[in-house]
């Protein structure tokens, strides 16, 4: 019985989670609109856990979910990432062979600046994260490229996250190809993948903060604000896309290229969501 | 004749009882593997999501419901089948993987799990 009973919780809430989809506007370039959509999103989740602060979203499980909470307490009280903040300070500052540097490249010296990426750039026609900024920054300079999912580009990641702590989120869709950008991240998001048939809505809408197995998903809202992110099991800290090719691949789909046009739009799109949230990265998980 | 009769009938039940305790042998095996599919990761995991009245059911996931009750749930045992088979058939919004539609289960393990599933 008692089975029964705790499983009824979770149907109730599968149950709204079934009714009320989060994706309230279109599905075409003429009937979507983002800034409904991340109105809709934050609306199902205050309705479905209304004793959570908007702001807490961007602690991710541990705003919902109390006993993981007070492990992650513990865990922050001596932050892992912190190492990877210096390192990444160092990269940050250490000129490229033709004398310029990261500084160089962004606006205000790249200090405080995590909160405008990724956006739309015009010039380039495509969706510039920060990683594609860092490596972009790096080839202008005659330097080579990092890799996109962890060491030296995460830090670098970590330390200009780091310098922007609590800023608030402001990603623009200013034109009609960003909304095309978008609507392709909002399409991958919502599509069913892999062999299990599952989409990222699955687990971080419709599934959020219930038990599959051990694990609780987090909710999607505020999904991006901490990254990078120090993850035990990784040992290290990884990207945003090392993340997703995590959860694709557990779907028993295939992982998409890292920093490839999929995974960018897709990242303009859950980073839109949580537009309005303080930017608190790194963060430490589970 | 008549001894002849009798010696059939003496086969015919040899021959039933041999039936018999085949088929409870394959059951139990049925069984068997049905749980390690629906315990194993790499298979059906339904633990992840199912809690079982089942003693090596270790640390079940609840995105759906407990298995329970199968019998009187599923008087018929095609429709609980079908549910293995499809979930998004019965609800196009579940997240219950499509296990004979998607080939993540053969046929054959789709028999062994309903068969371990319906005994509670
Ligand atoms: C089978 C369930 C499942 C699916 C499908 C899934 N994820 Fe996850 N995801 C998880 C779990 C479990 C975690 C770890 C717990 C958590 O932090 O949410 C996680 C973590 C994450 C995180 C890190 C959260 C944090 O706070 O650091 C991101 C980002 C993420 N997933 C994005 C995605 C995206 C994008 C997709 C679709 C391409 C997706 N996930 C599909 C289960 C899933
Ligand atoms: C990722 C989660 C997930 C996995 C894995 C999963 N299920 Fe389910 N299952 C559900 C959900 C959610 C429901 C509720 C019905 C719905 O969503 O339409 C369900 C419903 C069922 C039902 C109907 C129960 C009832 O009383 O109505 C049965 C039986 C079932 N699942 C068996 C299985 C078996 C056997 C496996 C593995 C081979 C499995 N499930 C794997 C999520 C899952």
């Amino acid at each position: 019985m008692k089975i029964i009973t705790s499983w009824l919780a979770g149907a109730a809430l599968a149950l709204i989670a079934g009714m009320s989809s989060a994706a309230s506007t279109g599905n075409t370039i003429a009937t979507v609109d983002p800034e409904a959509d991340r109105l809709a999103l934050q609306a199902y989740f205050q309705k479905r856990f209304p004793e959570v602060e908007l702001a807490d979203y961007g602690n991710g499980i541990y705003a919902l979910d109390a006993a993981s909470r007070a492990q992650w307490e513990e865990l922050e009280e001596f932050p892992p990432y912190e190492f990877d903040i210096e390192e990444g300070e160092e990269l940050f500052n250490t000129p490229f062979a033709n004398g310029k540097s990261y500084a160089d490249c962004f606006e205000n010296g790249g200090i405080g600046v995590r909160q405008n990426f990724p956006y739309w750039s015009e010039q380039q026609d495509q969706v510039v994260t920060l990683e594609l900024a860092i490596n972009q920054c790096r080839t202008a300079n005659g330097e080579k490229k990092l890799g996109w999912k962890k060491g030296k580009i995460a830090q670098i990641s970590a330390y200009m996250a780091f310098t922007s702590a609590g800023e608030l989120i402001d990603i623009k869709v200013p034109n009609d190809k960003a909304k095309a950008a978008y609507l392709d991240g909002k399409a991958q998001f919502y599509s069913r993948r892999g062999q299990l048939n599952m989409s990222c809505a699955n687990c971080h809408l419709q599934g959020v903060n219930i038990p599959i197995r051990a694990d609780r998903t987090g909710p999607t809202l505020g999904h991006v604000t901490h990254f990078p992110v120090f993850r035990s099991k990784w040992g290290a800290l990884g990207t945003l896309h090392r993340r997703y090719g995590g959860c694709q691949n557990n779907v028993r789909g295939t992982a998409l290229k890292a920093q490839g046009e999929e995974y960018r739009n897709l990242e303009f799109f859950m980073s839109y969501m949580s537009n309005g949230l303080a930017v608190n990265g790194p963060g430490s998980r589970k | 004749m008549r001894k002849n009769i009798r010696i059939k009938h003496a086969l015919l039940g040899l021959l039933l009882a041999g039936a018999t305790t085949l088929a409870s042998a394959s059951d139990a095996e049925q069984i068997a593997k049905g749980k390690s599919l629906f315990m194993n990761k790499k298979k059906g995991n339904c633990i992840a999501c199912h809690m079982i009245n089942d003693p090596d059911a270790n640390l079940p996931g609840m995105q759906g419901p407990p298995i329970v009750a199968m019998q009187a749930r599923f008087p018929d045992i095609n429709i609980l089948r079908a549910q293995i088979w499809d979930a998004t058939v019965r609800n196009p919004n579940t997240i219950m993987p499509p296990f004979g539609r998607h080939w993540i289960l053969s046929e054959d393990e789709i028999d062994a799990v309903v068969a371990y599933i319906y005994q509670y």
